[in-house]
């Protein structure tokens, strides 16, 4: 541990006020909401979000980054030589998890204010959605394991709750399901990690447990099954191969939710649990391997898939997928603070390019095809500007966020392990031809809808573009947190986040860097690509107005693609269905037809021969061994009396 | 003399309410069992102040066989007794705004019933409580068999021959007991420090845990429960699977692993595979069942199942979280029950496929309902995450790949409650469900109560496992040789 613990009351009583103040929003929201004037929900849920917003810029302001706030709320569970505390912890990348979860939390529930208006569960919409700022607050505090865990799977419940948020519709309640179920096997993966520290470390405090990790790395591969598990437990929230199919479904939900949990904040939890135990992962390398290599498969096989997509938000929710194989990738390298600078850069444009694919479909009165769009930048111009800088940024343009978070990533790639560095820049270079395909099949040439709706197209309502604008400042200069050593400046993220990840690079391989000139190299080389393939889209989908081909008409390689390399249909038929199979043999069959006859055909064998069967099929036998019993019990009772 | 009032005070009110007749039968047992309720508040109070001693009751009653009138009420089972009278009242009150017929005879029997749980849990003698283990299966009998669904004669009779045969198993183990016993006496204190020969405690250990298996029930001695629990009435299903069932996984803690440690010894890893295998067994079926009663009770199955695992886990975490978990599901399945019960009375079925869209129509009904999903899926800070989890625990000390299978019941689990939850709750409204009121006064106080249990049991679990580690740790250095 290098932070030291400040005891600052005021500090402690800010801390407490940030999990808390959604919490209570929550609770005013969820048991008052009915008796409060229609439509006040949204402003009691942002306005808390705000209130918890400023308690953490409060905290910034006074906390050095080589500081930590700890709070111990109560014991939570004591027995034995278990002790567990409802604990939090503030450090410098908490620090960083709260800014991007009530920052960017509070501009989508602005947002939703507008999106949501009119829609009969508005309500309820912004009680949950205060429950899953809370939980996720209790995510990146818990000073414990299990505390994370807390909020892990409350986000995981906000999730479920969200994405069936419309619970009418038969598809999105599977799609909630489906989610929950998934994630819970990764869940498994996580508590089972749980025990092992539990039973090795004799505890789950998150410090703790790294001071002592070094002593344990002699304990043959305890540290690997750990760390493995652990990851089990970030594949399954992060989306990531095989427990990946859960995200796409999760498009089901309401657009600002698939902004804030399916985006910005819930599926970056499995990328800050393994910053927050760097320690005990960077012992471990044939778990980084692993990560690094489950990422880059990741990253590629979601950015193909996103290729073929035409519904908007499929094609930014296997965007999303992609990128969050990126960030395991910078992880993987031994690279945590640049997997967390591409966290943060990747919540500001990722969170504006669904909240403008939400503005697109709020203009559009539900139409997500985008094949059925097109020539929108002058109808929704503040929705068209945004969503063309965020793409940019997704794309690595030059000097925008996007592009300094990924090459920071892609130059740990090319210093470390070449071919891995080769596939990121391909899926790099497809992130862009995606992205700029939706753009200009969304944008540009004419509207392919009918008249009636175009008709009908207009500019979202300010609280619906305020949040666009401040995100899309966010998304073009985010990079600046992290500039690269060739400007000349310190990398401000990594010297703040360096208490957090010093302690592990003591057990990393260290490179010699690379030099100025090759970063300036790899840099060229990356804006290049990204502006060759914009052009080359631009060409396609612009000059030669090209339209994918309707569902039916595929074929080939890119049907495969269009029906994501039949993943889902896998699953289905090789697991879900054998099972469900196996549990209709059971109850009808095994239940029934085997333990139940050996049951019956036991009792028959005893009481065969004589009376007994008699009264058996009598149905009296019931009364005749119930007087035995009443036998026995008089018999005492009368023994009793003598 | 408190030990002999919550003992007799239900047997009292059994025959008040008999005697009042039926148009007040069903508010008067609440009385009562409210009042049986305050008094275990009391003892509560005077448990923390006094501790165990000031409940020791002892009778010589019978010279031969020897067998004395031995109450005592420790931290485990003054939590089965909190779990008992607070479930009662609730049960009781579960049956207003419902038809029942001779009330009088419904409601004295519940209670009854209640008297003899209460026994079972605080009798310190071996026959005395084998006496009130019979007397439980009186009432709980004539509540099936009087006031059951369609097929309730054969079923009731089934489930009746069945634990009563594990009964008697018992019966004979405790005869044998008493004459492998030197001191010649069924009291506890004289089993617990009794030598018996590994061979003889062999056997015996099959005697008693066969008794103990069918009613909690474990695979595969589970077939009676789901016919049961489908066509008893709504209060008898509660009482049978919130507090009967926990007289087993009682029992084994308290008669069985100090009695027969070497017995346990031997055959507990074979117990704790069967309970492995039940949890996956019963969850998987849980899957696909059609009928809401019937998938609850293979639930019930489930969860009973990695209690039961906790407990043959032999370590401090597995024990502590079997009882949490025992009053966990005790709340969590009568109030699942108790929400099939509603639909029924709303809807007049059970069936999955019929259900539907039920969300919209009663909002504070599904709010509820969706929280005691939630308990029972072991959500973190409900009730029943604090007991899964140290009972995951407890099986992952015993053996880390039982954990590994045993933990697949949270992905199972969450599987088999939400496809329900999905198909009853949500959707489009089904044809047979044109219009449901949303919950009725005593509905509601019910489900809260279960609610704020849920939530309260679930942020701080604390004093109820303060109130049992001393004595699961004296049973614990009794059990382990």
């Amino acid at each position: 541990m290098t932070e030291t613990i400040t005891n600052n009351s005021t500090m402690i009583f800010l801390g407490l006020m940030i999990p808390l103040l959604p919490l209570l929003g929550f609770l005013v929201n969820g048991l008052l909401g009915k008796f409060l004037p229609k439509g006040s929900a949204g402003w009691i849920g942002s306005i808390s979000v705000l209130a918890s917003f400023i308690c953490v810029l409060l905290i910034f302001k006074d906390l050095q980054a080589e500081q930590a706030i700890r709070i111990n709320v109560f014991n939570w569970i004591a027995l034995g030589d278990i002790n567990i505390s409802f604990g939090l912890w503030i450090d410098a990348l908490t620090m960083i998890m709260l800014m991007v979860v009530t920052g960017v939390g509070f501009l989508i529930h602005l947002y939703s204010i507008g999106y949501m208006h009119g829609d009969e569960g508005f309500t309820r919409f912004f009680t949950y959605l205060n429950l899953f700022i809370f939980f996720m607050l209790l995510l990146v505090m818990g000073s414990n394991y299990l505390i994370m865990f807390i909020g892990w799977e409350g986000v995981g419940l906000c999730s479920y709750l969200l994405i069936g948020f419309w619970y009418k519709n038969e598809p999105f309640n599977d799609a909630a399901q489906k989610a929950f179920v998934m994630n819970r096997i990764g869940d498994l993966g996580f508590l089972i990690a749980m025990f092992f520290m539990l039973f090795h470390f004799g505890t789950l405090d998150i410090q703790s447990i790294e001071d002592l990790a070094p002593g344990m790395a002699a304990k043959g591969g305890l540290l690997m099954i750990i760390t493995l598990l652990l990851f089990i437990g970030a594949t399954g929230k992060s989306a990531q191969l095989p427990l990946y199919t859960w995200l796409p479904d999760a498009m089901a939900g309401p657009t600002p939710v698939s902004a804030l949990i399916h985006a910005a904040t819930m599926v970056t939890a499995g990328i800050y649990m393994i910053v927050r135990s760097n320690v005990l992962f960077a012992m471990a390398p044939d778990t980084l391997m692993i990560i690094l290599w489950v990422g880059v498969a990741t990253s590629l096989f979601a950015a193909i898939i996103g290729l073929k997509q035409n519904d908007i938000k499929k094609v930014l929710a296997y965007s999303t997928v992609s990128q969050l194989g990126l960030m395991f990738v910078a992880l993987g390298l031994g690279a945590f603070s640049s997997g967390v600078f591409h966290l943060v850069t990747h919540a500001f444009f990722k969170a504006l390019l669904f909240l403008g694919a939400g503005s697109v479909i709020h203009a559009l009165h539900g139409e997500q095809d985008i094949r059925k769009m097109g020539g929108l930048k002058k109808l929704i111009p503040i929705t068209y500007i945004t969503f063309i800088l965020a793409s940019l940024a997704i794309s690595g343009f030059p000097l925008l966020s996007g592009f300094f978070s990924k090459d920071e990533i892609l130059a740990h790639a090319f210093e470390q392990n070449k071919i891995v560095w080769i596939v990121m820049s391909i899926s790099s270079i497809l992130t862009a031809i995606y992205m700029f395909r939706l753009v200009f099949l969304t944008f540009f040439n004419d509207f392919r809808g009918s008249e009636e709706t175009r008709s009908k197209i207009h500019e979202s309502p300010k609280t619906m573009t305020i949040p666009l604008i401040v995100l899309c400042v966010l998304a073009v200069l985010g990079g600046l947190i992290g500039l690269p050593a060739i400007f000349h400046v310190s990398h401000w993220l990594n010297t703040y986040l360096s208490s957090v990840t010093e302690p592990s690079a003591a057990f990393l391989h260290q490179g010699h860097g690379i030099s100025h000139g090759v970063e300036i190299g790899l840099m060229c080389f990356a804006g290049f690509a990204a502006i060759a393939a914009i052009f080359f889209m631009y060409r396609k989908y612009v000059a030669q107005k090209a339209i994918p081909e309707s569902d039916e008409s595929l074929q080939g390689f890119t049907k495969v693609i269009y029906n994501k390399f039949y993943v889902d249909e896998f699953f289905e038929n090789w697991i879900v269905h054998p099972v469900f199979k196996l549990s209709e043999w059971f109850a009808a069959i095994f239940d029934k037809k085997i333990i139940d006859q050996i049951v019956n055909w036991t009792a028959m064998t005893m009481t065969s021969g004589g009376q007994a069967l008699r009264l058996f099929q009598g149905g009296n036998t019931g009364t005749y061994v119930f007087a035995m019993v009443i036998g026995i019990v008089v018999l005492f009772i009368i023994r009793l009396l003598l | 003399m408190m030990t002999i009032l919550l003992l007799f005070f239900p047997l009292l009110a059994a025959l008040v309410v008999l005697l009042g007749g039926s148009k007040l039968a069903s508010k008067m047992a609440l009385g009562l069992a409210v009042a049986e309720l305050a008094f275990t508040g009391y003892a509560i109070n005077l448990f923390q102040t006094a501790g165990p001693e000031a409940f020791y009751v002892f009778q010589a009653w019978i010279d031969s066989p020897k067998v004395s009138f031995h109450l005592g009420l420790d931290g485990l089972s003054l939590v089965m007794v909190i779990l008992t009278n607070l479930l009662v009242p609730l049960i009781i009150l579960s049956g207003f705004n419902r038809t029942i017929p001779n009330a009088k005879g419904y409601f004295s029997l519940i209670l009854f019933m209640q008297f003899a749980l209460v026994g079972v849990f605080m009798a310190m003698d071996g026959l005395l409580y084998y006496i009130f283990w019979e007397i439980a299966l009186i009432p709980i009998y004539f509540i099936a068999l009087r006031w059951g669904g369609e097929n309730r004669v054969a079923i009731t009779l089934k489930f009746f021959i069945y634990t009563l045969a594990g009964s008697l198993l018992m019966l004979f183990g405790f005869i044998m007991l008493y004459w492998y016993n030197p001191a010649q006496s069924f009291d506890i204190r004289e089993l617990y420090t009794m030598v018996v020969s590994a061979e003889n405690q062999s056997w015996l250990f099959w005697m008693f845990f066969l008794a103990f298996a069918i009613k909690i029930p474990i695979v595969p001695f589970h077939t009676w429960q789901a016919d049961t629990y489908r066509e008893s009435p709504t209060q008898g299903t509660m009482l049978l699977s919130g507090i009967m069932l926990k007289m087993g996984t009682y029992s084994l803690i308290r008669w069985l692993l100090p009695v027969l440690p070497l017995g346990v010894a031997k055959w507990g890893q074979l117990a704790m595979i069967l309970c492995v295998i039940g949890i996956i067994y019963a969850s998987i079926i849980a899957l696909k069942q059609r009928n809401l009663k019937n998938l609850l009770a293979y639930s019930s199955v489930a969860h009973v199942g990695l209690i039961a695992a906790g407990i043959f886990a032999l370590n401090i975490q597995g024990l502590q979280g079997s009882v949490v978990q025992m009053f966990a599901h005790g709340v969590n399945v009568v109030g699942l029950f108790f929400c099939a019960d509603i639909i029924f009375n709303r809807t007049h079925t059970n069936e999955i496929n019929d259900l539907g869209g039920i969300r919209n129509l009663a909002p504070v009904f599904s709010t509820m309902f969706t929280i005691i999903v939630l308990g029972s899926i072991a959500l973190p800070l409900t009730n029943g995450f604090i007991g899964e989890f140290l009972l995951l625990y407890g099986v992952y000390e015993y053996n880390v790949w039982m954990s590994v299978f045993a933990g697949l019941t949270i992905i199972l689990g969450a599987a088999y409650m939400l496809r329900m939850f999905k198909k009853v709750m949500l959707g489009k409204a089904s044809s047979n469900v044109p219009e449901f009121p949303d919950l009725y006064w005593n509905e509601k106080v019910v489900l809260g109560v279960f609610v704020i249990i849920i939530f309260g049991m679930g942020i701080y679990p604390q004093p109820l496992m303060n109130l049992v580690e001393p004595v699961l740790q004296d049973i614990l250095s009794q059990s382990i040789l």
